[in-house]
């Protein structure tokens, strides 16, 4: 009989053990929260007193450099942007990235250079080109003030789920993803630097590190590079994507800084 | 490649003192950054900075390698008579660019 039982006690000891192993497995994977509406604030929050001054000042600051070469730009030529966009595009740059009638995704730099192919009948911009940045600067400033209203339904729901994806995805040496900085960490100090929320709204935005105007994908290019993760391409579907899905996370809530400057 | 962006009230009272305010684009390479190769990064600044006024130097700046890019000067003058004020920046290969603003004194 003491055999029997302390048989019985092995099995059952065994069969809670597959039991705890199973409910582990089967438990729901572990979900991503987005960062609350109402938690959410511009990177200019974070920034130093001095250089929330550069970026107050309408003179001073520097990204009105590219801006005014936009301008220069979107007004020059025979076919210039501003014969069919009269407008100067108000409120234009709010709704991108967008999805084309093709499906593919493009952002304002993509779609700047679509109207170049298709109806000025020019070569594209190379990306973080001089032009590109100039001409996106120019146009994204003409919104600002505008809070964010990309389309986040239909086929735009795809690659959202896409960016997404990266923005949670550990990756590189440091094993590091965009949300644990910029989700779970921020308002914390890393080095000198306060930890912003990662939007996207100054940009293209006059980086003091970088001494020049820079678009939102290197500044992606450059966390991956900072995690040490193979960074991806400028202009990327990829960067796109996490473009749209940053985008999506602000929208209605954080408002067009461009030019902004940041650190 | 150069964009310059000046700021000088159009007009001005007589002894009044203005604000002058300048910013142009360069990248003032310091020479001793490395690239991404590791090559030297060629000094390559501008080292001159002069305004005049009607003529008269008014202000006047040597700039170094150690200024950040796109140089944004800024300084005070008293109007005195209307005039036309001109700025000029040099860099070291004596790449010279110019603008000229106008003011009126009442």
């Amino acid at each position: 009989m003491d055999r029997d039982a302390y048989i019985n006690r092995r099995m059952i000891r065994a069969l809670t053990l597959i039991l705890c192993a199973l409910t582990a497995c089967n438990a729901p994977p572990q979900t991503h929260v987005d960062l609350p509406k109402k938690d959410q604030q511009s990177g200019y929050k974070f920034l130093t007193a001095e250089t929330q001054a550069l970026q107050d000042d309408d003179f001073a600051n520097p990204g009105f450099l590219w801006v005014d070469k936009g301008e220069t730009l979107f007004n020059a030529g025979e076919k210039a942007c501003v014969t069919c966009h009269t407008d100067k595009l108000k409120g234009a740059s709010t709704t991108f990235p967008k999805v084309t009638a093709q499906g593919g995704l493009i952002n304002l730099e993509g779609q700047i250079n679509l109207c170049r192919v298709n109806q000025q009948l020019e070569a594209p911009l190379p990306y973080e080109s001089d032009d590109l940045l100039s001409l996106t600067a120019y146009i994204a400033h003409q919104s600002r003030g505008m809070p964010n209203k990309v389309k986040t339904d239909g086929p735009a729901a795809n690659y959202i789920q896409q960016g997404r994806d990266y923005f949670f995805t550990r990756r590189g040496q440091m094993n590091l993803a965009c949300s644990t900085c910029h989700d779970k960490n921020w308002g914390k100090k890393l080095r000198g630097d306060t930890i912003s929320q990662g939007h996207s709204n100054a940009f293209p935005a006059y980086r003091l590190e970088w001494q020049s105007l820079g678009s939102l994908h290197r500044r992606l290019h450059d966390c991956d590079t900072g995690v040490r993760a193979e960074p991806q391409a400028l202009g990327s579907d990829t960067y796109t994507a996490v473009e749209l899905y940053l985008a999506a996370r602000a929208s209605d809530q954080i408002t067009v800084e461009v030019p902004g400057v940041r650190r | 490649m150069s964009g310059i962006r000046i700021s000088v009230p159009a007009t001005a009272k007589s002894g009044e003192i203005i604000e002058i305010k300048t910013l142009i684009q360069h990248k003032m390479e310091s020479g001793f950054r490395r690239g991404s190769r590791g090559e030297v990064l060629e000094r390559d600044i501008i080292n001159l900075f002069t305004c005049t006024y009607n003529g008269d130097i008014v202000f006047k700046a040597d700039l170094f390698p150690s200024i950040a890019a796109n140089p944004f000067i800024t300084f005070f003058m008293k109007a005195t008579q209307s005039g036309t004020l001109n700025f000029s920046w040099s860099d070291q290969d004596g790449k010279i660019w110019t603008e000229t603003r106008t003011l009126t004194v009442e």
